[in-house]
């Protein structure tokens, strides 16, 4: 379906119709979620490996900031989740320190950490997913590769924002140890793109919103964003992840994030 | 020794390389201040408030995107009140490359292995620094060669281990030492070659569904000493046998439950023995609705030599627990207790650290020693409970 030159007469009479679908049974709003997530992670994949810097600015309420500064890298794989390691630069006294990360679409994921003072590799418990990464706002779970098998979904409706389309769907993780109920995601209907995602708790008070801030496009097909802002509801907190310097088609291999890279990485 | 004037030009001349290379500096400088609970125990060790001084900097330079890698790290540590606390070592100085299937490391180097965390068993290969702390984390850079063949059915590494490094010491004058001050300027060895015996190792590891899995050989020169007294009864004489050991690393890690264990077994000159730790750690995440993690930890330690064995973890059960904040300081504390259940002897060990803005970081470590048993080898360190606060720059 070919929803980029849908009129706006038309997407307001498919907004109807879906509602009216909505009405009569729970099951095409799940159908129509499930069918945009799927949409998503088709136009993001086959992008192969991808490369970036990150910086963390970390936000109190009185204002005050901290700063981190990552590498990260990704392997794409085929049938299951991503492969990633991030490496840390700053503060200083963490410099060394790197994460691997072994996603999977279902079941726990694999973790390891190496502690540069010990020369240490360690492996960790992955069902901290709902825990802070770094101090940050962002939890490991919306850091990690986003597999279309760890949610169930649910079409809300079509919402015009500054005279483009969005398809807005919640989502609710299957994990259980996720920290959050459900998720409501903005889908860009043009590019098929997440642009925000507002989270509620396990109580389902909201939480926290990340916005998705000015993309930039790669291969001729991908979209990634320069900026993540998080701001958490709750605390008053925010953090600014910025992204910089893409790279994408290393050549990377499952040799680049096997636990001997990971120990060599710095 | 020659051989000591030739490592320390080579390192030198990598200071002079690294000062004018293309590379990255970083490091950190730290300032701690130990004071003890108690008076010494032993004639001549002093009795006052202990100011350290360390210095650690790092060169690295890489090509290929980390495919080749040199690095360079030499450590500097100045002691007030023991001089045999000062120490000049090359922690790292090694070329690193790396291909598909395999990777060289050449130089100085450091290689840990071991999954358990109040015992570091089986981990072999590079001296102990027993000044910088007696928990025995900080280890003394080790010359080697090493080959690591990465196939399906793991990664196979060759240690060849050229040059032999002496486990440090406290001096007469300073504390936490054996009740006799060991006398590091006349060690003996088993090897007629003594320190420039040629050791070898050989490890496997494999990571299958949740296990991660090590096992390695060991031949050559045994990393700790056993002692003689000498002939005036004042001092004691290190002596470095020989020794073949096996041993294996396996965790097992589920949700956030990690099974450990670590086990060796060891034929020397003097005596056969076979050891273990192992045990669990359980984290419980966002405790009490905050962001703070809580761990439990459980370790029990066993040696066959039983309540004489050389090694005060022998027949212990070890404790502890790990919180960590999850803020942007870093904020983490460990605290942790050994029992020994044959001697009753406890030893307490509380580790705090923060971060504070962006390159200073704070340490308090605080260790206590309490009903340790004569037979104990704790027994000499028995008035050695302190409290050490650490202050560090990074760079």
């Amino acid at each position: 379906m070919n929803l980029t030159r849908t009129s706006k007469t038309l997407a307001f009479q498919m907004a109807a119709v879906f509602m009216a679908l909505n009405g009569a049974s729970a099951e095409p709003s799940e159908e129509r979620g499930l069918e945009i997530a799927k949409e998503v992670d088709l136009r993001d994949t086959g992008f192969g490996d991808m490369k970036a810097e990150m910086e963390m600015a970390l936000q109190n309420r009185h204002g005050d900031v901290s700063t981190r500064r990552m590498s990260m890298k990704t392997l794409e794989v085929q049938g299951d989740g991503d492969k990633s390691l991030i490496y840390f630069d700053q503060p200083r006294d963490v410099k060394g320190t790197a994460f691997l990360s072994f996603t999977h679409k279902e079941g726990q994921d694999d973790q390891w950490l190496y502690l540069p003072a010990l020369a240490r590799v360690k492996r960790i418990a992955s069902n901290n997913k709902s825990g802070p990464f770094v101090g940050s706002e962002f939890a490991y779970e919306d850091l990690s590769s986003q597999e279309v098998e760890k949610y169930t979904y649910k079409y809300i409706e079509d919402r015009e924002i500054d005279g483009k389309n969005f398809l807005i769907v919640e989502r609710y993780p299957v994990d259980r140890s996720s920290g959050y109920t459900r998720q409501i995601m903005y889908v860009e209907e043009e590019r098929y793109i997440v642009t925000k995602i507002v989270f509620y708790d396990r109580k389902d008070s909201l939480l926290k919103t990340l916005d998705f801030v000015d993309f930039n496009q790669y291969l001729d097909k991908f979209w990634r964003p320069n900026e993540m802002v998080m701001e958490n509801h709750q605390t008053g907190k925010k953090t600014e992840l910025s992204w910089s310097e893409y790279v994408f088609s290393n050549g990377y291999t499952d040799r680049d994030f096997d636990q001997k890279t990971l120990r060599n990485i710095r | 020794m020659n051989a000591k004037k030739v490592f320390f030009t080579l390192a030198l001349a990598t200071l002079t390389i690294s000062l004018t290379g293309a590379g990255e500096w970083s490091g950190y400088g730290a300032l701690e201040l130990k004071g003890f609970e108690e008076s010494p125990a032993f004639n001549g060790q002093e009795n006052s408030v202990g100011i350290a001084s360390v210095f650690e900097p790092q060169y690295y330079q890489d090509w290929k995107d980390g495919y080749r890698a040199f690095e360079f790290s030499p450590y500097f540590r100045w002691d007030s009140l023991d001089s045999e606390r000062n120490l000049v070592d090359v922690r790292e100085l090694s070329y690193l490359y790396v291909e598909d299937n395999w990777e060289l490391k050449i130089g100085v180097s450091k290689v840990f292995w071991g999954v358990a965390e109040s015992q570091h068993l089986v981990d072999v290969v590079n001296q102990t620094d027993l000044v910088a702390n007696p928990d025995g984390e900080d280890k003394l850079g080790q010359p080697m060669v090493q080959y690591s063949l990465i196939t399906n059915l793991g990664d196979f590494s060759l240690f060849v281990l050229p040059w032999f490094r002496e486990r440090t010491f406290a001096g007469e004058e300073g504390r936490s030492r054996s009740a006799l001050p060991v006398d590091l300027d006349n060690a003996t060895y088993e090897s007629s070659a003594e320190e420039s015996h040629v050791d070898f190792a050989l490890r496997w590891f494999h990571i299958i569904g949740n296990f991660d899995i090590g096992l390695h050989y060991f031949r050559g020169t045994r990393r700790d000493p056993i002692f003689s007294v000498s002939e005036d009864g004042s001092k004691l004489f290190p002596h470095y046998e020989q020794m073949d050991q096996i041993g294996l690393d396996l965790q097992y890690t589920q949700g956030g439950l990690l099974l450990k264990l670590e086990a060796l077994g060891r034929e020397t000159e003097s005596e056969d023995f076979s050891a273990a730790v192992g045990g669990f750690e359980y984290t419980l995440y966002g405790i009490a609705n905050s962001a703070m993690d809580a761990g439990l930890l459980v370790e029990a330690h066993l040696d066959s030599r039983g309540a004489g064995a050389p090694n005060p973890f022998n027949r212990d059960v070890f404790v502890g627990s790990r919180l960590t904040w999850n803020d942007s300081a870093d904020s983490s504390l460990v605290a942790g207790v050994f029992y020994d259940w044959d001697l009753g002897s406890l030893s307490t060990r509380v580790e705090f650290e923060k971060r504070i803005g962006n390159s200073l970081k704070l340490e308090v470590e605080l260790q206590r020693f309490s009903d340790i048993d004569e037979k104990d080898p704790l027994i000499s360190f028995s008035r050695d409970s302190y409290l050490q606060v650490t202050l560090s720059r990074y760079f």
